[in-house]
């Protein structure tokens, strides 16, 4: 089992649960260990119940695991959800003057804080959180030094007198947890790694940044707004133009009129925003102008549950925008892959001047990973493609030599690929339409209809699918390739797989992981290849219809021995996995659909 | 060779012509519209490479494909959305929108609105003939009350837009209308249009032979009074010029209703594009920038 140690905070929303979480996460990052971090909360600025748990360890720490060391709950409703989860070993700090403790399981500590007694709580609204902080840093065996160093840095602009009065208020539960709380068994390691901390959408954000990207646009749309605050934070530092639009339909045309200028154009949002943005999808199929959307799936259908993950786009997806074209989508596999298949995603559509769609979820976009910065690649490989700009910038493009008249945008080619030329480049004049046309552009859709020509260039787009396919790596299985049972996951499910499969080698079940990391192109027949020798498959997803099963059925007529899916809005903890598998080889299901045991 | 002979020689109308002849109506009113947009370039004498010519979708918006500047041809109602991107990635173009009035203001309404607040330097020319055409004959947002249609066959009930007022509320710096039938008028309408840094907004009436039966050439010729002939008129007062929007009967004013200067458009307002076209730019990030963006993390 991984070694690892948990804390959760619960509150409600308003109640500081975020401050605590930054302070324990930057007091843990800066002992060199990696963090894995997932805050539960409701669409609500003031109130509901707000749950972060932060668990760190000595190796990655891929997924928010299954146990809590370390519970605090900022009010009752947080102490009545969580305590009776607490398992051997694990501690409640909490605020004695206001929360009674519930029942908990034997082996469990319950540490009250007198608080009132400890600080002024009328000077000091959030006492209670900074006590529990400083309590909790001393049964983790942390030097009350690491704390001081935080909160001065959190508190610095208010001034002096507020950080010595964060800093008493700290120690005061450092010291009162000495003398009346036993300490963990073991002090939390210390590493001298250093990483950084990011979400999935600052992730996607910066490796936008590193591809290039000169626009960026959206429509505010929770989970994928903090794309756009870390664009519109750092844009003119990175020289990218951000723009907030009136809708996602606005975003998507914005976007490709700026990508067809020549710029890598990028923009986010989540299903509701991405099915706004399907016809324009086609457009830059047509037109073929590349763009690259990213949508950070949350629960649906419908406005759905707007701070709840799910993998449930899979097929608005496949199925966006009418008509047959090429396109590529790609599902980022960790917060760390959420920056590296940005720049990837870029280098394809502008070689195959097509969509490029990343299936983000909120589970990735909104949690927090430790991430060595040595893999935050800033200087990735550009390439443009076939593109013709006016100048020759260092961004892949050359220039072309002047034609006159004779240039044909959409010339056919073996590889379906027509040399693009922007805007403004003297002697490529043409116009792009989202009608059928011909090879130099003219519309065949009104006036001339003409089957043979239709055809030809249908036949020429779609010849850049092979192409893509060449370009994208097919999947491959990790672990034993004998093992008793393979699991199937795509894109987020990756940690939790990985960390299940460790538990169920430890319970001498042998599993091995196959995850999906590019969905168009599939490369189904190297899938089958690998799951032809599987014993017992199951497909792993955040959805109710398996959606990604049917995919693959679609693609492979492959159909897996069993199914594990959850759509209540959490994402997976390692043991729903375990428990499901061992369910399935007994034989007693083939649809496991594990109960989310938290309310949150 | 020969483009460089072309940057140096003079644009001339035949430079202009697109690969393939309007597919319009004999008669209709975009021809016009069209020649005197070739007019107002060559006039200003615009290199063709660096003015694009976007449409939505409708009998209008084919008029890309009948001009020889670059084109795009995009989605029914988004041609606004997509110039905007395309002028913040490249402010050097020119950039000319064209299309009909259901295209602008009833499926493109939104981005109409938001483009016009926005004060994206462009010119946005509506061939609004009060009908769709393209699709046989359909009420549009600015038919009249009481008009038949195929879609509406008893009338129409519902009250008409008003997009020169419309255009007024929403913000826009630059608001003209024009008439196909007046070439030298609309023709000077267009540079104006064109030199304005700002959003200019350009409603021109264009009449459809074939569907329109109402709002034709001889309906339009007595009632159309230039604004520029009457001396009372002062483009600069945005109160006047929203009274005279008012206008609609006897006598419909057509011309410069209202012109603002003092507003830097979208692109001159973001220090981002300082240094230049976004174009023009290296994809890669300074690494100075790079460092602050990993440090804050840490």
């Amino acid at each position: 089992m991984k070694q690892t140690f948990a804390i959760g905070i619960g509150g409600a929303a308003g109640q500081g649960v975020a401050t605590p979480g930054d302070i324990f996460a930057k007091i843990l990052s800066r002992r060199g260990l990696n963090l894995n971090a997932y805050n539960a909360y409701q669409s609500i600025i003031r109130g509901g119940h707000t749950f972060l748990t932060i668990r760190a360890g000595m190796e990655k720490v891929t997924n928010m695991g299954d146990r809590i060391d370390l519970l605090i709950p900022l009010n009752q409703d947080s102490m009545d959800r969580h305590a009776r989860l607490l398992t051997d070993g694990a501690a409640c700090i909490y605020n004695s003057d206001t929360i009674k403790s519930g029942a908990t399981a034997d082996g469990v500590q319950l540490c009250p804080l007198p608080v009132s007694q400890l600080a002024d709580i009328t000077r000091n609204k959030v006492a209670q959180n900074t006590l529990a902080i400083g309590a909790g840093l001393h049964m983790m065996g942390i030097g009350f030094q690491a704390l001081e160093e935080v909160l001065r840095e959190q508190f610095k602009k208010k001034g002096d007198a507020v950080v010595s009065e964060n800093v008493g208020v700290a120690r005061a539960g450092y010291d009162y947890a000495a003398e009346h709380f036993k300490a963990f068994p073991k002090s939390l390691p210390k590493t001298e790694n250093r990483y950084t901390i990011l979400s999935g959408n600052i992730a996607m954000a910066m490796g936008g940044a590193a591809a290039g990207v000169k626009f960026y646009c959206a429509y505010p749309m929770s989970p994928s707004t903090g794309v756009l605050h870390w664009m519109a934070a750092h844009a003119r530092k990175a020289g990218i133009m951000v723009r907030q639009v009136e809708d996602e339909i606005g975003v998507i045309n914005m976007a490709i009129g700026a990508a067809h200028a020549g710029v890598r154009a990028m923009c986010a949002t989540s299903g509701g925003g991405f099915a706004l943005m399907s016809e324009g999808l086609g457009m830059s199929a047509m037109i073929e102008t590349p763009v690259v959307v990213i949508d950070c799936q949350r629960a649906g259908p419908s406005t759905g549950v707007p701070t709840k993950t799910e993998q449930g786009d899979l097929w608005q997806m496949l199925g966006a925008a009418f008509g047959d074209y090429p396109r590529v989508i790609a599902a980022p596999l960790d917060i760390g892959d959420c920056f590296k298949l940005i720049p990837e995603m870029f280098n394809i559509v502008d070689r195959f001047q097509c969509p490029g769609l990343v299936l983000c979820d909120l589970l990735l976009s909104e949690g927090r990973l430790s991430v060595d910065p040595k893999d935050l690649d800033f200087n990735p490989l550009i390439d443009r493609g076939e593109l013709i700009t006016a100048r020759n910038n260092g961004n892949g493009a050359s220039a072309g030599a002047p034609k006159d008249g004779d240039y044909k945008r959409y010339r056919f080619t073996e590889s379906g690929i027509s040399p693009r030329a922007v805007p403004g480049v003297p002697g490529y004049i043409h116009t792009a339409a989202t009608d059928e046309h011909q090879e130099d552009g003219v519309l065949i859709s009104d006036e001339f209809t003409n089957p043979i020509k239709r055809r030809a260039m249908m036949e020429k787009r779609m010849r850049k699918v092979a192409g893509i396919e060449a370009a994208v790596p097919a999947p491959t299985l990790s672990g034993p390739r004998d093992a008793e049972v393979t699991l199937i996951g795509w894109g987020s499910t990756k940690g939790v797989l990985e960390e299940a499969c460790e538990i169920l080698n430890e319970q001498g079940i042998c599993a091995n992981q196959l995850q999906i990391r590019w969905l168009v192109p599939l490369h189904g027949d190297a899938i089958l290849e690998i799951l032809k020798g599987a014993r017992h498959t199951i497909i792993v997803e955040n959805n109710y219809s398996g959606q990604f099963a049917r995919y693959l059925r679609s693609e492979t007529s492959f159909v897996a021995d069993g199914h594990i899916r959850k759509y209540d809005g959490e994402p997976f903890m390692p043991h729903h996995v375990v428990e499901a598998v061992k369910e399935q080889l007994s034989g007693k299901t083939k649809l496991s659909v594990p109960m989310h045991e938290i309310m949150v | 060779m020969a483009t460089t002979l072309r940057r140096i020689s003079p644009l001339t109308m035949a430079d202009l012509k697109g690969k393939v002849d309007p597919d319009w109506c004999p008669g209709c009113g975009d021809f016009g519209v069209l020649a005197a947009l070739e007019k107002a370039l060559v006039e200003l004498q615009i290199p063709s490479h660096n003015v694009v010519t976007i449409s939505g979708i409708g009998c209008s918006s084919n008029l890309p494909g009948y001009i020889n500047t670059y084109g795009m041809h995009t989605l029914h109602g988004r041609a606004l959305a997509v110039a905007t991107g395309l002028k913040l990635a490249n402010h050097a173009l020119t950039v000319v929108v064209t299309g009909g009035d259901g295209d602008g203001f009833g499926i493109g309404g939104n981005h109409f609105v938001h483009s016009m607040r926005r004060n994206v330097d462009l010119l946005y020319i509506v061939m609004d003939n009060q009908i769709y055409g393209l699709t046989t004959g359909q009420t549009s947002p600015t038919s009249r009350m009481g008009m038949k249609t195929k879609s509406m066959p008893f009338g129409n009930i519902e009250a008409p837009v008003n997009p020169i007022s419309l255009a007024l509320a929403a913000g826009a710096t630059f608001v003209a209308r024009g008439f196909s039938g007046e070439q030298k008028h609309l023709t000077q309408l267009i540079k104006l249009g064109i030199e304005h840094q700002g959003f200019s907004f350009l409603d021109v009436f264009s009449p459809c032979v074939t569907y329109n039966h109402d709002n034709t050439y001889q309906w339009f010729r007595p009632r159309v009074k230039k604004l520029e002939e009457d001396s009372s008129h002062d483009a600069t007062d945005w109160a006047a010029a929203m009274e005279k929007s008012l206008f609609w009967g006897e006598e419909i004013p057509i011309g410069r209703f209202f012109e603002r200067t003092d507003l830097p458009s979208l692109h001159a307002a973001e220090p981002v594009l300082n240094e230049g076209p976004l174009v023009d730019r290296d994809l890669h990030l300074p690494p100075e920038a790079v460092r602050s963006f990993v440090e804050e993390l840490m």
